[in-house]
């Protein structure tokens, strides 16, 4: 602030360099994303244009109905969505549980419960991945979305335990005291005295385990065949021969699948953030 | 009795810590009854399948056939044949060029992002109008899910019409050659994920004190002097834990190579590809299994390492 008074053109060049910094890092984050919605409103043949005048080129929702139309897209999201929901449903449930005992409950071994989920938090999946995939056979249950759904629990499960501990820890302990003296059981205490309270922190973790969740690529890829999730569908999306990719469609479908979650992500922005900073577990 | 009397302790007090122990005692079955879901679902789908891949790593097994399962001992790791053929998967050289290419994505993304996500959490961390949209665009690369990341950064390499392919590079396959190859790869996760380094540095930013600068601007310190001799030594715990859960992940890099070059380059960049492709596409349950143990080791080595030489506490 004295420099401006001091030595103005030093000043007003820290702020030009400062400002440049600023567009090149929002360059930077958002033109990928951004060249991929523009792509995906251009027809096939325009691809190939230099940059301007493929930007200016005539706007198509080609894209989007050839994506719609694919049924295995279809399928996807359905299949994406029934796995993450439930996944994340019962991570919750479970989670809520395990949260409530270990940052309320004084026993024996707690610390040693709390070191076991850190470590599956940051086991490598490829790790399980042979010993899942011969007791998902074994069970029936290869190219169901159950098997899946059961094995996504092995990330939402430690996040969401890790997170909700953090966040039951800092709930005031009177309010749970006042249950326990009126006689009230655990479980009435956690779903009636705890679960509002803990709402922000359930919608937080819930929306990041579910991220994970949708995203999910190696499991997703060797559980299922023919019901696949979208990961899989966009990254195998193909065209008419082998060697033509279909560009346009697959961003058509990356965006289709992007943009919910964007949208929770910007909505929840703040919730996010403190949540991530309360994990610190996975991006 | 009167000469056991000392040892004796006196008769009120049993009871009453007897009581207390009733109670601590009936909250730590409630616990135990809470903690139980969890722990089932962690042995279920943690716990055992580990057992598993670790049995199966000393086993000759078909993945179609994991009952007929025979022990060999560690002929998956290291085995010579009497031709002189090596069969262990130490002995492929594709191993060892998939574990190099690992950790040098490893080092090099995880370094970029970390400082590419420092300059960034600086800048956010400033007063300036726009910021708000600044803290809100940083957030979109990592709500990207890594599969769509990957096809997007793909057609942005293509060569005939991808916008750093084509056209800063004039029609350059970058995909194509193994040595161009990786450093695309490790672009490709500094941009996805440099944005969730730069939000947990803003935290700790954010969490250090304002009128440390203050006096450290009337002393006359440099903004320079500050960042290194308080903000960094202020950010140090904050920097390893998220330094550690990054590294971890990049090790276990498996959906942006898999995606960008195929199953086939991905088993010889990703160690999870490798492992996967004996696994899954070979059906080589025991050599894939011995892989996956292989991995895991390597893993917790790390964490180890991390943890002991840097004392990073999670808590």
């Amino acid at each position: 602030m004295y420099l401006k008074r001091t030595n103005p053109t030093l000043f007003y060049i820290q702020r030009i360099l400062f400002y440049a910094l600023v567009i090149v890092i929002t360059l930077y984050l958002l033109l990928p994303f951004g060249w991929a919605v523009l792509t995906s409103f251009r027809k096939a043949t325009d691809l190939f244009l230099p940059p301007l005048q493929f930007a200016l080129a005539p706007t198509t929702l080609d894209n989007y109905t050839q994506v719609f139309a694919n049924a295995s897209f279809r399928r996807g999201l359905f299949f994406s969505t029934v796995v993450a929901v439930g996944a994340v449903a019962i991570s919750l449930l479970f989670g809520s549980f395990a949260a409530y005992a270990l940052g309320r409950f004084r026993f024996k071994g707690k610390q040693f419960i709390m070191y076991i989920i850190l470590a599956v938090s940051v086991f490598p999946q490829i790790a399980v991945l042979g010993g899942l995939f011969t007791l998902i056979t074994r069970f029936n249950l290869f190219d169901n979305p159950l098997g899946l759904m059961v094995s996504y629990l092995i990330f939402t499960i430690p996040f969401t335990v890790w997170v909700l501990t953090s966040f039951v820890r800092d709930i005031p302990g009177e309010l749970e005291e006042a249950a326990l003296v009126d006689g009230a059981s655990p479980l009435q205490t956690l779903f009636l005295i705890l679960f509002p309270v803990m709402m922000p922190a359930l919608v937080t973790t819930g929306l990041l385990a579910f991220i994970n969740a949708w995203n999910e690529y190696l499991f997703a890829l060797t559980f299922m065949s023919t019901n696949r999730t979208v990961p899989v569908v966009i990254a195998n999306y193909s065209g008419a021969s082998q060697f033509d990719q279909p560009w346009g469609p697959i961003m058509a479908a990356s965006i289709v699948v992007t943009i919910p979650l964007i949208t929770l992500v910007l909505i929840f922005q703040r919730n996010i953030v403190s949540g991530l900073t309360a994990g610190a577990v996975k991006g | 009795m009167t000469a056991n009397a000392p040892t004796q302790p006196p008769t009120a007090p049993p009871v009453a810590r007897k009581k207390v122990r009733g109670i601590e005692g009936a909250r730590a079955w409630q616990a135990f009854w809470l903690l139980l879901p969890t722990l089932i679902a962690i042995v279920l789908v943690a716990g055992f399948p580990l057992y598993r891949t670790i049995f199966f790593s000393v086993q000759e097994a078909n993945l179609t056939t994991p009952g007929q399962a025979t022990f060999i001992g560690f002929q998956n790791f290291w085995f010579t044949t009497a031709e002189g053929i090596g069969l262990g998967f130490m002995q492929d050289p594709q191993w060892w060029t998939a574990v190099r290419n690992t950790l040098t994505f490893t080092v090099f993304s995880v370094a970029l992002e970390t400082v590419f996500g420092m300059i960034i959490a600086l800048v956010v961390n400033s007063a300036f109008p726009g910021r708000a949209f600044l803290r809100t665009a940083m957030l979109v690369p990592w709500a990207i899910p890594t599969v769509v990341s990957a096809q997007m950064w793909a057609y942005m390499y293509n060569d005939s019409f991808g916008l750093i392919g084509q056209g800063l590079l004039g029609g350059q396959a970058l995909l194509a050659d193994s040595s161009t190859a990786i450093w695309a790869m490790i672009a490709v996760d500094v941009w996805k994920t440099t944005s969730f380094m730069a939000l947990l540095i803003l935290a700790g930013l954010q969490s250090l004190p304002g009128d440390m600068y203050e006096a450290a601007d009337m002393d006359g310190a440099t903004k320079w002097t500050q960042f290194w001799r308080m903000t960094l030594p202020l950010l140090r715990p904050a920097l390893l834990v998220a330094l550690v859960f990054r590294s971890l992940d990049a090790l276990r890099v498996f959906d942006i190579m898999y995606v960008m070059l195929g199953a086939n380059v991905a088993a010889s960049t990703s160690m999870t590809g490798y492992a996967r492709q004996q696994l899954i596409d070979n059906q080589l349950l025991g050599t894939g299994s011995a892989v996956s143990v292989a991995i895991f080791i390597i893993i917790m080595a790390i964490v180890v390492i991390y943890v002991t030489a840097f004392r990073v506490k999670f808590d």
